[in-house]
């Protein structure tokens, strides 16, 4: 169940992660994922104050930090022009059907768009359906990439 | 992907009674609004109601009206219905299993199935409500001649109208 309302939500607001802002991040990942990752987003927080096409976003409720997104604009990897990547996004499954998760991401496309990306992609677990039809409500489609892989160890 | 025709109207139908919440839509209605078939599109109505999809009023009055959550409910949940198990292509296949070449096919199937699946699973009514309203407003501003800001304006104002 949310504790945010639709008209709470309003009151979210969404700007750029401190290193305060990051065990609360850690520990909000680790609630979706089941994994804290803290190596990980200590080492894009750190980079991000290097790099002008890096963003990393919170939001906060109040002061206290509910949600998440990361996102950089990249050239030329896989082939691909200049376009911008949602690396990850998360909201506290407490402050979930509040709008938390669209605030981030329209903060985030806008970064990008400013950065120079013409377009957003992501990259997510085919399974994860909620967050999918997330990405989708907002306009997102397949794109022309595919993803492949194969087990490291296979012969 | 070929679905049924039957398949194929009750998506539209969906996502037309869903874009028109609390009002009774007439099979007649739909029928004409998609060019198809009324009786085959009454049938069709049948079984989003026994679904719970729409509840369905008779009489000269009468109609459907969609009453399950438009953000909840998927292609995935309205193709099951029509098309039950159809995503699964390898489902009583016998022939050849066992052998590496008929399990390597089956391994690719499998890999488009998934796929299959998982888009029909990530695709609410809501979203294709959305997107087609994106769509509505991108051709507008074109057709207006408007420029790149004022088209970026049009599909900001979609997406807010989306919510989230």
């Amino acid at each position: 169940m949310s504790i945010l309302a639709k008209s709470q939500a309003a009151e979210i607001q969404i700007g750029p992660a401190a290193l305060e802002d990051v065990p609360r991040v850690i520990e909000i990942d680790a609630k979706i994922t089941g994994e804290a990752k803290a190596e990980f987003w200590y080492s894009f927080f750190s980079g991000q104050g290097s790099n002008p096409k890096r963003s990393f976003l919170v939001a906060r409720d109040e002061g206290r930090v509910v949600g998440y997104i990361i996102g950089t604009v990249r050239a030329w990897e896989f082939g691909s022009p200049p376009s911008g990547w949602i690396h990850a996004v998360g909201v506290d499954p407490t402050a979930r059907k509040a709008g938390v998760g669209t605030k981030l991401f329209n903060e985030m496309v806008e970064f990008l768009r400013g950065a120079g990306a013409n377009t957003i992609r992501t990259m997510l677990h085919i399974d994860d359906h909620l967050l999918m039809s997330f990405f989708r409500t907002h306009g997102m489609a397949a794109g022309p990439f595919v993803e492949l892989e194969m087990s490291a160890e296979q012969t | 992907m070929k679905l049924q025709q039957a398949t194929r109207y009750a998506i539209w139908a969906a996502v037309e009674t869903a874009s028109r919440p609390g009002e009774l839509v007439s099979a007649g209605d739909l029928a004409a609004k998609f060019g198809v078939s009324q009786h085959h599109l009454a049938k069709v109505l049948r079984t989003l109601a026994l679904a719970k999809i729409v509840s369905s009023t008779r009489g000269p009055a009468g109609g459907c009206m969609f009453i399950a959550d438009p953000r909840r409910l998927t292609l995935y949940d309205i193709v099951s219905l029509f098309e039950s198990d159809w995503w699964n292509s390898e489902n009583g296949v016998r022939e050849g299993k066992g052998t590496t070449v008929a399990d390597e096919v089956s391994r690719v199937l499998r890999e488009i199935d998934r796929i299959t699946s998982a888009t029909l699973r990530s695709v609410t009514i809501q979203t294709l409500i959305n997107n087609a309203a994106r769509r509505r407003r991108r051709e507008a501003a074109e057709k207006a001649g408007a420029g790149p800001s004022a088209q970026a304006e049009a599909l900001e104002a979609a997406a807010k109208a989306a919510g989230g």
